[in-house]
């Protein structure tokens, strides 16, 4: 018995150690840090109090909460019929090829994707020019630079994610839960709310919470596409370190985006039931 | 029955490596014929570094990074010794040597006397009579402009940054030292005597610049702005930001308006720990020196003024610097504001308001 839990030791022992050093420890320091004064070292609870009373520093909290909640849900609406196309309709042949080609643009650097957005988003953009040659609009629309272009940066990302995620779990339907709903009269529609939609519902949580999770720390996006017209956590978090290059600050501001995330997860595993008995 | 302690010596191994990769350092080998360099952007240039690496036979490792707060969080991640040179904003030369980082220069083997006296700022580089660091490169946080979409003459005071005429036209360069400088200037204010009872009416000037502007962008974003079109001015901006793009796009350029201009100054500081500190010596003579500062001016990151004014720049590199007028922009030029630790953060947080501020 000994030998065996010995093993299992030896076994988790990497998993362990990788887990204290990388993440426990770090996170331990991030909390002693954040609980100090940047400007004489002494113990305080100041860098949380900021976060909390000036409406600044909450607002981008708020501003986090929001975007987040559009790229949510604008991926899940884009990818759930895209990703239905890919398991449905797409012959199992060319599936490997289609997803491959959705996912191709991903094989390009993060920060140029981001900036080619702003660049097609700009005054003269692509799309203003499209717009405009078509007689849609007099004057190009102020596209680039807004939250609006951070929406559609994200979204061009995570509704690949969401995509993958959902036609995974497409994939794995049991055929027999369709054929016994139509036995039982179900029409299409019927079908697809009352039991795929459900069925699927764990793929969209995890894209879901994946997108949220992601979404919710990134810097790069909203500092190239918002032009900083309103301030995310991210980015609120980055401006403490900077100059001032104050820590306890960025610090706690972190704890604070990292304790909304983690409730994030708590309240999505709790409302689908995804932690096993 | 054999298989099980092979398994476990696999683990064993891996989980030894993982230790030995949690436990040890991550640093570079920091051989003799190395120099280690914390940098600005502008010092990545290879046009810059070959000549010193061929003529001294070494390597240059390079980490860029922005603003001094991350650069001494890397200077802190580090061992001591890992560091050699470090490229330094003129009025943070203090905050170094107050934590100990910086070794004194020899001023006998610098070219001093070549510097723009302007741009010396020994307030701020000398330090108990010894000098921590020397300029190596400077320009102005100013207004830059496209002069096919603006009336020029308009550029030449800070009242058009407020002027509904230009609303939606505007970029901010998102630092607030030069921008809450240049608010101040606007005000009639100096920026060296600045204090938290001017910060209510900087504050209000900055909130009419933001509604006026289409967005507040870091370096490359706003040159973005500004050569694409989708603005026509940039708050902050200055030939480090035109004179790089003059070849593409010559209708770019910037102005000192009549309440001047705001200075930045980078230094170049040499670390006490450093463990090649003859060659750091020899590295920062040859930045200093007139072809080393004719490269780090039109560095392909940006192009800025070089501090030695015998730097070999050709003519056509001189004109885009504007550098026959330099004196009379030098005269109208204030520093950054240099505030304390808790004045810092007060204008930090006026420039947080400002961002988000609707």
């Amino acid at each position: 018995m000994s030998s065996v839990r010995a093993r299992a030791w030896l076994l988790i022992g990497p998993a362990v150690a990788w887990t204290v050093f990388f993440f426990i420890l770090p996170l331990a320091a991030m909390v002693v840090v954040s609980l100090q004064d940047h400007a004489n070292g002494g113990w305080t609870l100041a860098n949380y109090r900021q976060f909390f009373t000036d409406p600044n520093y909450f607002q981008a909290m708020v501003n986090s909460l929001e975007v987040t909640a559009w790229v949510t849900i604008v991926s899940l609406l884009l990818a759930y019929p895209f990703a239905w196309i890919l398991a449905e309709i797409v012959p199992e042949r060319w599936q490997r090829l289609a997803l491959m080609l959705a996912v191709l643009p991903f094989w390009t650097s993060y920060i140029v994707r981001s900036y080619s957005w702003l660049l097609v988003l700009a005054e003269r953009g692509v799309v203003n020019d499209a717009m405009t040659a078509m007689g849609l609009v007099d004057e190009p629309l102020r596209l680039a630079n807004t939250r609006f272009a951070t929406v559609v940066g994200f979204t061009h990302f995570f509704v690949m994610l969401l995509t993958l995620t959902i036609f995974a779990n497409l994939k794995q339907l049991n055929p027999n839960y369709r054929r016994a709903a139509a036995d039982l009269g179900a029409g299409r529609l019927a079908m697809f709310f009352h039991v795929i939609l459900p069925l699927t519902a764990p793929g969209i949580v995890v894209g879901c919470f994946l997108t949220f999770v992601i979404a919710m720390g990134d810097y790069i996006t909203p500092q190239i596409l918002g032009g900083n017209n309103e301030l995310l956590m991210s980015q609120l978090v980055m401006m403490q370190i900077g100059r001032r290059g104050d820590f306890p600050l960025a610090s706690a501001l972190s704890l604070i985006l990292m304790g909304v995330v983690t409730a994030g997860y708590l309240l999505s595993a709790r409302w689908l039931k995804l932690e096993r008995a | 029955m054999c298989i099980l302690p092979f398994r476990a010596a696999v683990l064993l191994g891996c989980g030894a490596i993982m230790a030995m990769a949690a436990l040890c350092p991550l640093g570079r080998s920091a051989a003799a014929a190395e120099l280690n360099a914390l940098v600005w952007c502008d010092h990545s240039d290879p046009n810059l570094l070959k000549p010193f690496e061929e003529a001294n036979g070494v390597k240059v490792n390079l980490k860029e990074f922005e603003g001094t707060g991350a650069g001494f969080a890397i200077v802190d991640q580090s061992q001591p010794g890992d560091w050699d040179v470090m490229v330094i904003d003129s009025i943070d030369v203090p905050r170094g040597v107050e934590k100990g980082l910086f070794e004194p220069l020899p001023e006998d083997r610098l070219p001093l006397a070549d510097l723009y006296p302007e741009v010396r700022m020994d307030d701020t580089t000398k330090i108990g009579g010894k000098r921590y660091g020397i300029t190596e490169k400077f320009g102005y946080n100013t207004i830059s402009y496209n002069k096919d979409k603006v009336d020029v003459s308009d550029m030449q005071s800070l009242a058009a940054l407020t002027d509904p005429g230009y609303k939606g036209r505007l970029a901010i360069y998102d630092y607030y030292l030069p921008v809450i400088g240049m608010a101040a200037l606007a005000l009639g204010k100096k920026t060296a005597d600045l204090t938290e009872a001017d910060l209510p009416a900087i504050k209000d000037l900055l909130l009419k610049m933001k509604a006026n502007a289409k967005l507040v962008g870091e370096v490359t974003a706003s040159q973005t702005a500004l050569a694409t079109g989708e603005v026509d001015i940039l708050v902050g901006g200055g030939e480090w930001v035109t004179a790089g793009l003059a070849k593409e796009n010559p209708a770019l350029d910037f102005s000192i308006p009549k309440e001047g201009g705001i200075l930045w100054s980078q230094s170049l500081a040499m670390f006490a720990a450093g463990k090649n500190k003859d060659l750091a010596l020899k590295f920062i003579q040859y930045v200093l020196s007139p072809e080393g500062q004719a490269r780090l001016a039109t560095s392909s990151c940006y192009w800025g003024m070089p501090a030695n004014s015998k730097a070999t720049l050709t003519a056509d590199q001189k004109r885009i610097l504007r550098f026959d007028e330099q004196p009379g922009f030098l005269k109208r030029a204030q520093r950054y504001p240099a505030p304390d630790s808790a004045l810092d953060k007060k204008m930090q947080d006026v420039w947080t308001e400002m961002l988000q501020a609707k």
